[in-house]
Order: C-alpha cells, then structure tokens, then sequence
C-alpha cells in the first residue's frame, strides 16, 4: 500500500537533488495524500450510482463500461505507481554500491577507516559516475510516463471535463439511452486538480534534469580547463588515479556532501 | 530475504514485485469490489443471476491474482529460514563454522536455486490455470447462460470488462516479466 512506497521513497530523499525532494514532497502530499483521502472517496460509487433512464438489465453495465474502460481514479493510482518506480530505480544504486562497500570493508580492503559498518550505512553518496546516470535516467523516465499518461488521460476522455449527461445506444440498450454519470462536478474538479499537480510535477522534472545536464557539462569543462594546465604528456591512467583518490578522500573525510536539503 | 541475494538480480525481483503488490493492492481490487453485485442477468427469475455467476467465475481473478502473489513470494523464506538455521547452528556450537552465514554456497545454493525454480514453476502455474478456466485472457461483456432455474438461454451482463480486461493483461505481463528475471537470476547463479 502507499505506506511502504512513503519509507521507500523517503530513502531516495536523502540522494536526491533539492527540485527532486521538492518534488517528492509534491508528489506525496498533492497526489498521493489527495488520492487516498479524497479522490477515491469521490469515484467510490461510480457504477453503483451510475443510472440510465432505462428499466432494460444489463444496459447501465455496458454503457458504463462504454464510456469509462479505465476508471479516472485507478488511470490515476497506475500513474503515480509508473511515475514512483524510476525513484526504486537510484534506491537500488545506493543499496548496491553500499553493499560494494561493506564488502571491501570487511576484506579489510578499504583505505580510509570507517569506524564501522554503521559509518557505510549512513553515508550519503554524491551524485556523479555512474549514480548520475542512474538518477539522470530516473528522471527521463519519470517525465516520460507522466506525459504518456496525461495524453492517455486526454485521448480516453475527450478532454478533462467529465460530462453530467451521456447518450449511449449500445446493445442490449432499446435505443438511444440518457445516463447520468454521479458527481460531475466533484470529479471535474478534482480531475483539473490532479492534472495541474501533474503539469508542475512535470515542470519540477524538466527544471531538475536541466540543473544535473548544467552541472555535468560544468564540472567536465572545469576538468577540461584543469588538464590543459597540467604537462601533456600525464596519461589518461593517471588522471583517472588521481580522479579517483579524489572521490575516495572526499568520502572518507565524510563531510556533508552532496546539495543542501 | 534481499541480503542474502545476488547483487542486481535482487532488487529488480523487488521492484518488479514490489510494482505487482502495489497495483494490485491500489488499483485492482477495486475493480472487481462489487462484481457479484453488479451482474446483472436479463431476467426476473430468482437464483438465476447466482448460479450464473457461480458458473462463469468459480474462482474470480482477484482472489487468483492474490493467491498468485502469495505463493510466488513464499520460496524466498526458504532461503531466510536456512539463513536462520546456519546463523543458529553457529551460535550453537561457538565456532565460526562459515566464513559468512549470508555467503552463497553448498547447501545454500541448493536452497537458492530449489526457490528459484519453484518461483518459476508457480508462476507458470498460475497462468496456465487463468487460461484455462477463462479460456484465454479476454473477459466478454455478455455471456449467455441455460443452467437451471434460468428458463433457456439468458443474456447475463459483466461489469466493466474493458478495465478488467486492462488488468488482467498488466497481470501477465508483470508476470512474465518475474519469469525472465527469475531465469537469468538462475543461470546467473548457475554459471558463477
């Protein structure tokens, strides 16, 4: 249940940018919070109060199935599911490099002393190699997802607004049938609700992959820069040596790193 | 379970099941909430509409899928109670009787590789038996029904189809998909 993405989730908060736990947060009170409490209450009763001005069994199951062949509230619940994953996707990083880690320390290979394993365990990993690409494509598909779902959403419904009255005349349906759908204007309310958080959460992934692309492009011209002054005969060997004492010691000495929260 | 696993393997097991559970329990039970309710046969006669549903849905499909989750996430506690029992028999004897309780090898990879293979196994299972007893993984919206105290043949109306029908395609799916990694998860282990 939502219980147990929050405790995941809140795991991939400590590795995240401050747009993505501006965006976890959004995420979590403006969607996921408004769906449980709110929303499912209101697409509670759809079919039972879903009523068709006929006496003809088996009429309202089809006109309903007609018009709604994915209800708004499970489309909804789908989305946030798809949209969530990607995060599992660095949580697993992190678990796995910690267990890199723990490994090499108790080879008694590590270099710099943690004083115990607990030191690992609550460390905080920065954001570049291979966890960049990670969190980088984390984020691509986030984006992706949250869009194909709003076009899915608009493509299906013909719009966001959901209709008082219905004209159906599927068989076993007599004729042409009125059915009226409960609660429209609840549900169109919240249904612009849930794509406007959609589009900001949509805008806060835009803003955080070009504030990751920023830094990366950044970082590799201040290396750039840094390289032309050193002799050129140092080879491509010991530059990523020295790269790479250059992120043992900055773990080791265990400061916060990483972007203020 | 997922200390004792491999390395990559496990936590796309996880996430993939974690994604299972997680739509199951947000999204599809509702679904099929009030599907007895819901059927409606063209038709006054009582009794009918019961022993029609009972005849079209002996079991229904969420009661299947939840069974499926459960039986598919019990050969991992094998591995945790032989963990277990390793850990105690060291504790037992006060000697270092491996070099890591957790580390994959002799017994424990029998154990590892017999989970594996019954995950696998129950997945197939459970897809075959939904084939089987809805004929394939579509879900008509009319089904016509003759059983007794129906008069004859009687029109009898699924409630949203389309969006079972949905669910039940994102259940293979997701299905298959554990197949896959669970293999490669296998020959990986194997091959070590």
């Amino acid at each position: 249940d939502w219980g147990t993405l929050h405790t995941i989730l809140g795991g991939v908060n400590k590795h995240s940018t401050s747009i993505g736990k501006i965006w976890l947060t959004v995420l979590f009170i403006f969607r996921i919070m408004i769906l449980v409490v709110a929303a499912e209450k209101v697409w509670g009763d759809e079919q039972q109060d879903f009523v068709c001005n006929t006496l003809q069994p088996g009429c309202r199951n089809v006109c309903y199935d007609h018009f709604f062949p994915i209800s708004h509230i499970r489309l909804w619940a789908l989305q946030l599911i798809f949209v969530s994953t990607p995060a599992l996707l660095v949580a697993m990083h992190v678990a796995y490099r910690r267990h890199e880690k723990k490994r090499q320390f108790r080879k008694g290979d590590q270099k710099c002393e943690y004083k115990d394993i607990e030191e690992i365990r609550r460390q905080r990993f920065r954001i570049e190699g291979s966890l960049w690409w990670t969190y980088t494509s984390s984020i691509f598909f986030r984006l992706i997802f949250e869009a194909v779902f709003m076009y899915a959403f608009y493509f299906m419904y013909d719009g966001f607004r959901m209709p008082r009255l219905m004209k159906c005349s599927a068989w076993p349906c007599p004729n042409t049938v009125d059915c009226f759908v409960s609660r429209p204007t609840e549900k169109t309310v919240f249904t612009i609700f849930m794509i406007a958080v959609s589009s900001i959460c949509i805008l806060l992934n835009v803003a955080e992959l070009c504030y990751l692309l920023t830094k990366f492009f950044l970082r590799r011209s201040k290396k750039a820069g840094n390289s032309k002054q050193q002799p050129n005969h140092e080879n491509k060997e010991e530059t990523k040596q020295n790269e790479m004492n250059e992120l043992i010691s900055d773990s080791c000495q265990n400061t916060v790193i990483g972007f203020s929260s | 379970v997922n200390k004792y696993s491999t390395g990559v393997g496990r936590i796309w097991v996880a996430v993939v099941f974690m994604f299972r559970l997680l739509v199951y329990v947000a999204a599809a039970e509702d679904i099929w909430k009030y599907e007895h309710d819901e059927f409606e046969c063209n038709i006054k006669q009582p009794g009918c509409e019961n022993v029609c549903f009972d005849h079209f849905f002996p079991v229904s499909h969420i009661r299947l899928w939840a069974l499926q989750l459960i039986t598919v996430s019990t050969p991992s506690l094998l591995v945790v109670f032989h963990v277990a029992y390793r850990e105690n028999r060291e504790k037992h004897h006060n000697q270092k009787l491996y070099r890591n309780p957790g580390e994959i090898d002799g017994g424990l990879l029998c154990t590892y590789l017999i989970s594996f293979i019954l995950k696998i196994g129950f997945e197939i299972v459970f897809l075959v038996l939904f084939y089987k007893l809805y004929n394939g993984f579509k879900i008509p919206h009319l089904v016509k029904c003759d059983m007794r105290p129906c008069p004859s043949s009687v029109d009898c109306y699924i409630s949203k189809p389309t969006e079972k029908m949905i669910f039940l395609y994102f259940l293979v799916a997701t299905s298959c998909l554990c197949i896959i990694l669970n293999l490669s998860e296998l020959t990986y282990l194997i091959f070590k």
